[in-house]
């Protein structure tokens, strides 16, 4: 350990460069709040954490091809659905996957009017450009239904990442039970989620629920802009998960989100008490250690470096002390994050039972 | 189970029992998305569903292959949300006329097995997690009798169905408690290019048309009294 000024110097966690396909063998790392604690698992383990009368809710969004090439000096990356049926979308300059988004070249100026074409099927017109940040534009494609959605695939990508050794399939960043494609990046915690251990959660007398939120672009490459993430973001809630939610409530039982998009539209969208009807809307809920959960007792999620907002999300769940401690153990045996990386369960009392034991 | 209103997924949609599939289901009020291969008979089919106050949409894509396959779930639950019901119709014959096993490429058995049996599990996969998630939902494979029977000729077409119909009832098996049901149906000799591709010989008159099979295969559907895991001849079926 090298130690600069007394202080160890903060080690950085690992990245993981693909998709894995270690079968459940995924890394865990559970933060109990409640006894200060943290463990080592397998994401295999998961369901032992799982009690009757839990509650486990997953962001069923597929995720969208949002990635365009409009010109070889020119990416777009669509990032919301507008009411009104338009896409917001942040445009990138030079450079491609392998650079980190602040790397990347400045793009040309967009203009309010200029038609944009992306391949022979697909065309759209820039309706709006952001007056503080002129990367950030609106857009109306200029075909709708079944031609919109069969050219956005065919000339559509991934968002691509730049610690990936290779480009991302389309299949390489949708989880099991995705279903409608509203996500413009993957709501990555649902991702090391086999069916195994979901049918195994429920087995243990736990719940399984949805939400499907629009979960999208964590970093633009601009600080300004970044500082303005999360955009709001769609989401529905269910009858049925909302029907899950009143009995978690009603019985004691624990809400688990798997995601902090699936924590965006509960918290989002719950009452002043805690109850959460059915319904849909948009939030830009932005969570620290400020905010108090009132619908989400535990959170699923990949591993964070501190200084990040997914960090700062955390410690609406669990001491920033804890965390660090955490996430330094985390990184110093070898845990992975990004994407497809391990994963970090924070609940409180999780580990209570190990400790007696 | 009430048709109206739900979301279908229909492969091979252009032809024969596909063709009469949609237009039936269209008439019970699914919101139907249909896939073929190729565009302009397709999208035909549909314009006339959509005249006669249905709802359907079209998706050109090959269930053989891996790149159209998530393209394809993707943009049929933008176009009518997460899907209710999943109908596996598209199927290859193979090379014709059929000939012996002595006489098959193993490159031919290959082709034939991609789009028999690997793309609709893969399509199933992408599809029934959500299905297995919601508790509900329909997955249907049509088969044929030459997964049961050992036709000369039928090789890589007859093993690929008997493939089919075993891959029906596991995943019934490991969906039981799911709420989703899965189905093989057999819809039995029909009047279609691909009987006559296959069998050039036989009297068309002789042969059950598409639309009163696809009648059956609707009324099937519709049916919730038929366990899940079954194998149904349609021609032979009758409601409880």
């Amino acid at each position: 350990m090298i130690a600069v000024q007394g202080r160890p110097e903060r080690v950085p966690i690992a990245a993981a460069t693909a998709p894995r396909s270690g079968f459940q063998a995924e890394r865990l790392l559970v933060i109990d709040p409640l006894t200060r604690r943290f463990g080592d698992y397998r994401i295999r383990e998961l369901p032992q954490l799982f009690g009757p009368g839990d509650l486990l809710v997953v962001n069923d969004a597929a995720t969208l091809p949002a990635s365009l090439q409009v010109e070889p000096q020119l990416e777009l990356r669509l990032v919301s659905v507008e009411a009104d049926g338009s896409f917001r979308a942040i445009a990138f300059g030079a450079g491609d996957f392998r650079q980190a988004t602040e790397q990347r070249g400045a793009p040309r100026p967009l203009h309010d009017g200029e038609r944009l074409l992306f391949g022979s099927e697909l065309a759209a017109r820039v309706v709006h450009v952001d007056p503080q940040a002129s990367r950030l534009i609106r857009l109306r494609f200029e075909s709708s239904g079944a031609a919109f959605w069969s050219a956005l695939y065919r000339y559509g990508k991934p968002i691509q990442y730049s610690y990936a050794n290779q480009p991302l399939q389309l299949w390489d960043v949708q989880n099991r039970y995705a279903a409608r494609p509203w996500a413009f990046e993957l709501p990555s915690a649902g991702h090391p989620l086999t069916f195994e251990a979901l049918f195994e959660i429920e087995k243990r007398g736990a719940a399984l629920t949805h939400v499907t939120h629009a979960a999208s672009i964590s970093s633009t490459g601009s600080e300004e802009l970044d500082a303005r993430l999360p955009l709001a973001e769609r989401y529905e809630i269910g009858t049925e998960a909302a029907r899950a939610l009143t009995q978690a409530r009603h019985e004691g039982g624990r809400v688990i989100a798997a995601g902090t998009s699936v924590v965006r539209a509960l918290e989002g969208h719950a009452d002043r008490n805690g109850s959460v009807a059915a319904g849909s809307g948009e939030t830009s809920l932005r969570l620290s250690s400020s905010y108090e959960p009132r619908v989400v007792a535990g959170l699923l999620t990949g591993l964070h470096e501190p200084g990040t907002s997914h960090f700062e999300l955390l410690e609406a769940f669990a001491p920033k002390q804890l965390l660090l401690r955490a996430v330094d153990h985390a990184a110093r045996t070898g845990y992975l994050q990004h994407e497809f990386g391990d994963s970090c369960l924070v609940l409180a009392g999780a580990l209570l039972e190990r400790l007696a034991a | 189970m009430n048709l109206n209103g739900k979301s279908v997924l229909l492969t091979g949609a252009s032809r024969g029992l596909g063709r009469a599939l949609a237009e039936q289901l269209a008439r019970a009020g699914a919101r139907i998305v249909m896939v073929a291969r190729s565009e302009p008979e397709l999208e035909r089919i549909a314009a006339a569903i959509r005249e006669a106050g249905g709802e359907a949409h079209t998706l050109v894509a090959d269930v053989g292959r891996k790149q159209d396959v998530y393209p394809l779930a993707g943009a049929a639950a933008a176009l009518v949300g997460p899907i209710d019901v999943l109908i596996h119709n598209a199927s290859a014959l193979g090379p014709v006329p059929l000939r012996l096993l002595l006489d098959t490429e193993c490159e031919d058995l290959s082709h034939v097995l991609e789009t028999n049996v690997v793309g609709p599990f893969r399509l199933s996969k992408v599809i029934a997690g959500s299905m297995a998630l919601r508790k509900t939902g329909t997955i249907l494979h049509i088969s044929s009798d030459a997964s049961v029977s050992a036709y000369e000729r039928w090789g890589a077409y007859s093993v690929s169905k008997a493939a089919l119909d075993h891959l029906s009832r596991l995943w019934a098996a490991e969906l039981a408690e799911r709420g989703v049901r899965v189905l093989s149906v057999d819809p039995g000799e029909m009047d279609t290019r691909m009987h006559a591709q296959a069998m050039p010989e036989a009297d068309p008159a002789t042969l059950a048309r598409p639309a009163d099979v696809a009648e059956r295969i609707v009324a099937l559907l519709a049916d919730e009294t038929v366990p899940s895991g079954s194998r149904i001849e349609a021609q032979s079926w009758r409601a409880a």
